[in-house]
């Protein structure tokens, strides 16, 4: 029944759907249109239909109702309640569904919450949402049913993949999908402000703080995925680029410039047709990584099952919005105005060196992710791994933190860069300090890890200068968020440099009460015993760990699951304020001699990492909630604040 | 500078920095980018030692030797026409056992020994490597067949 009632609740939300599209349709036709009054409406039933079916498919997880054929294949009776309710979205069916819950809820968001754009570009924005969420009904109706049922039922289920077993699938995917989804409002805004002309400041006023809030949302799914695959996978990494984490890591590259020149053409009006831009390539990103994910065309844990169909569906929504999206933007940029000039040396001039920094890491990072698959069409196979994605993109972040020094500290329009000089010759005295630093403390270390380390230093001090010469208590949350997330960037780019220069590593084939040593740690196996889970056995190791007197335990898991039947590693992890001990445990296949592989990491501040991306998204949520306060007064007087 | 005359300057260098993009990933995928071969395909290609590449085949029954480190080990892998000599250090994934398909990233000894960095195993049922995946499965079990015999 319920299968039955989530069904029909998708085809009524697509049914809302088409309503918007066509009452926007006759809206910029010119005709007066009786359809124009329920376009709010609508948007808001839609999301209010796409929730409610949304959690009748999690109610099946919950009951584990088998006879729901998505449910028989990806659940299990005898698994914890919280991976039944997770794995509503781990498979392909229940995550395209989530996808468009969010996309129809963003929609619904916009109608209840947008007050500051007129109403016909609210109407022309919600019906492009809308055209967009047409296009993913009936990929779900069509191609990818999740309440397709099955009989006669199974009794047990297949289960869920062990290593999506983890808490973490309970937060990472519906945070990522806000992001990725979210940034469809800026696609929908852009379209809208193109079709009716309204491409100007009050446009980018009320796209910021969409922009922002999906922006956070990227930002804590992309950190707590790192630190997911980080702890889960086992192989001590914490960003692989796979091309599903490029998938994620693209819209977030674009967002982040989107954020920065929507601010430009909010305050300054400036960059218009450049913030456009933007906004669709962002919007375009998203469904691409969604493509790359779903379509089944790379394997990854992401990947759920392979069907050549569903991908060219995908790729064919993909290509229209983002096609139609494009052509028309060629048609419309010359009727949008100029913007206000500027000088190169000038806060402008540095938005657009973070905007170019940025377009060229996606570029780098897109072709990479596309190579292997436009070389394996023509016969190839090839794969692109880390090595080219670190050397191609590392430079270009080392730059983009370079123009971030004093970029924040530009004045609007025209500036002297004679006039920080003396700040220009402290920051080089802490990247040259460092640098040789590093060099002394571990000679032979890499060019990219120490130039990291340097940046990173001189960041950390140069995040704080827009507070100088300010009142603290009056200057506007805003700016206490653009100093945080810069800060936190500083944090997290120090985290990368130090772990990747001055990680060490063992590996060690060690009988119960056997050490071995890593970076000033004694690590003992005390005893190997076997330990039973909900659905899983396995074999945990008690290894002691000690340094300058201090003892800790770990017990790293090797793990086996029953359905399905599958092997992983749960490792073990000890936090110290100046790094994490990483311990990974395994019995060698027909060894059989008593001793068991050891594999050990010291990882300097690799921690920093994920709170510098922590502190990211923390500096974006005080400056939409500076936003949010400043919503119901008056924009600060200038000339354009009337647009 | 005028107004006109900055949209186009703005143009031109997102175009030229895109360009740049362009170039600067054709270089370093010049490099890094690494090919995949089988036993057969690499026997007949000639791949410097030291060069990034990927391997993929079917390791062969009776052929994996561990180390008394307990950490190495080496084994070979094996398509229907040929079999390349795998050394390898470190944990062995999961499902990693003879006779199952595998994906080591690597690169050839001068001495014609393939150094893996690492081994990608079959996972479970709906998560098989790509490459494993596209290696024809008539052949491997034809391998099989005649090992049993």
């Amino acid at each position: 029944m319920m299968a039955e009632a989530g069904l029909a609740a998708l085809w009524l939300a697509a049914a809302m759907a088409l309503l918007q599209l066509v009452g926007g349709l006759t809206l910029l036709r010119g005709g007066a249109g009786q359809l124009t009054p329920l376009i709010k409406p609508a948007a808001i039933v839609q999301g209010a239909l796409c929730v409610f079916s949304f959690f009748a498919l999690m109610w099946l997880f919950y009951v584990t109702d088998l006879s729901v054929l998505l449910v028989a294949n990806n659940s299990h009776v005898d698994k914890p309640l919280v991976f039944k309710l997770a794995g509503t979205w781990g498979n392909h069916e229940g995550s395209m569904l989530l996808w468009v819950a969010v996309l129809s809820l963003s929609g619904a968001a916009i109608a209840l919450l947008e007050k500051r754009i007129d109403i016909r570009s609210l109407h022309t924005t919600l019906a492009v949402q809308a055209f967009v969420a047409l296009g993913f009904f009936a990929f779900l109706l069509f191609a990818s049913n999740p309440f397709e049922r099955m009989s006669p039922a199974p009794i047990t289920g297949a289960g869920l993949n062990p290593l999506l077993q983890d808490i973490g699938l309970a937060f990472h995917p519906p945070t990522l999908y806000m992001g990725y989804v979210g940034l469809s409002v800026a696609f929908s805004f852009a379209v809208g402000a193109m079709l009716t002309g309204q491409v100007g400041p009050a446009f980018a006023r009320a796209m910021r703080p969409w922009v922002l809030g999906a922006w956070i949302f990227l930002t804590l799914g992309i950190t707590a995925g790192s630190y997911w695959a980080y702890y889960e996978l086992g192989w001590g990494g914490w960003w692989f680029w796979d091309p599903v984490e490029n998938a994620s890591l693209m819209p977030w590259l674009a967002a982040t410039a989107l954020l920065h020149s929507v601010s430009v053409l909010a305050t300054r009006n400036a960059l218009r047709a450049w913030t456009v831009m933007l906004a669709l390539v962002g919007f375009a990103m998203s469904m691409a990584g969604t493509f790359l994910v779903r379509s089944g065309i790379l394997t990854s844990v992401h990947a759920f099952a392979v069907d050549p169909e569903r991908g060219a569906f995908i790729l064919a929504l993909m290509l229209l919005y983002t096609g139609l999206a494009f052509v028309l933007f060629a048609l419309r940029i010359g009727t949008v105005k100029q913007g206000e000039p500027f000088q190169i040396v000038s806060r402008e001039g540095g938005i657009v060196a973070n905007n170019i920094f940025l377009s060229v890491i996606l570029a780098i990072v897109l072709i990479g992710t596309l190579y292997p698959l436009a070389a394996e069409a023509m016969g190839d196979k090839i794969s692109v791994g880390p090595p080219y994605f670190n050397k191609a993109t590392a430079p270009i972040a080392l730059l983009l933190m370079l123009a971030l020094l004093l970029g924040p500290i530009l004045r609007w329009r025209r500036d002297d860069i004679g006039r920080y000089k003396y700040w220009l010759v402290g920051f080089f005295a802490i990247i040259l300090w460092t640098g040789v630093g590093a060099w002394r403390l571990a000679p032979g270390i890499g060019v990219l890890p120490v130039a990291g380390l340097a940046l990173s230093l001189a960041l950390a001090v140069a995040a704080w200068l827009p507070l100088k010469g300010r009142k603290l208590l009056r200057t506007p949350l805003p700016v206490y968020g653009m100093v945080i997330a810069h800060f936190g960037l500083a944090v997290s780019v120090f985290g990368m440099a130090s772990e990747s220069g001055f990680s060490k590593e063992t590996l060690s084939a060690l009988a119960p009460g056997e050490s071995a040593k890593v970076a000033g740690w004694e690590v003992k196996l005390d005893d190997v015993n076997p330990v039973v889970g909900d659905n899983w056995v396995a074999i945990e190791g008690d290894i002691v760990a000690t340094r300058e007197g201090t003892r800790a335990t770990l017990h790293p898991q090797s793990r086996q699951f029953f359905d399905p039947v599958q092997q992983t590693s749960e490792a073990a992890l000890l936090t110290r304020w100046d790094g994490q001990l990483y311990a990974v445990i395994a019995q060698p296949e027909g060894a059989g001699d008593g001793r068991w592989q050891v594999r050990l990491w010291w990882k300097p501040f690799v921690t920093f990492i994920w709170y510098g991306g922590m502190l990211v998204a923390l500096g974006g949520l005080i400056a939409l909630f500076g936003r949010m306060l400043r919503r119901g007064k008056k924009p600060a007087k200038n000339k354009w604040s009337d647009a | 500078m005028k107004p006109k005359h900055q949209r186009l300057v703005l143009a031109i260098i997102a175009f030229v920095a895109l360009i740049g993009a362009g170039f600067i990933a054709a270089a370093a995928l010049r490099e890094e980018a690494s090919y995949f071969y089988t036993p057969t395909t690499l026997a007949k290609a000639q791949v410097a030692p030291g060069q990034a590449i990927r391997l993929g085949g079917m390791v062969q029954p009776g052929s994996i030797v561990r180390a008394a480190d307990g950490v190495s080990i080496s084994f070979t892998v094996q398509d229907r026409d040929a079999a390349q000599k795998v050394a390898y250090r470190g944990i062995t994934p999961d499902l990693f056992v003879e006779g199952s398909g595998v994906v080591a990233d690597g690169r050839m000894r001068p001495d014609g020994v393939f150094i893996a960095d690492s081994l990608l195993a079959k996972h479970d049922e709906n998560y098989v490597p790509k490459e494993l995946a596209d290696i024809d499965m008539t052949a491997a079990e034809h391998t099989k067949d005649t090992i049993a015999k």
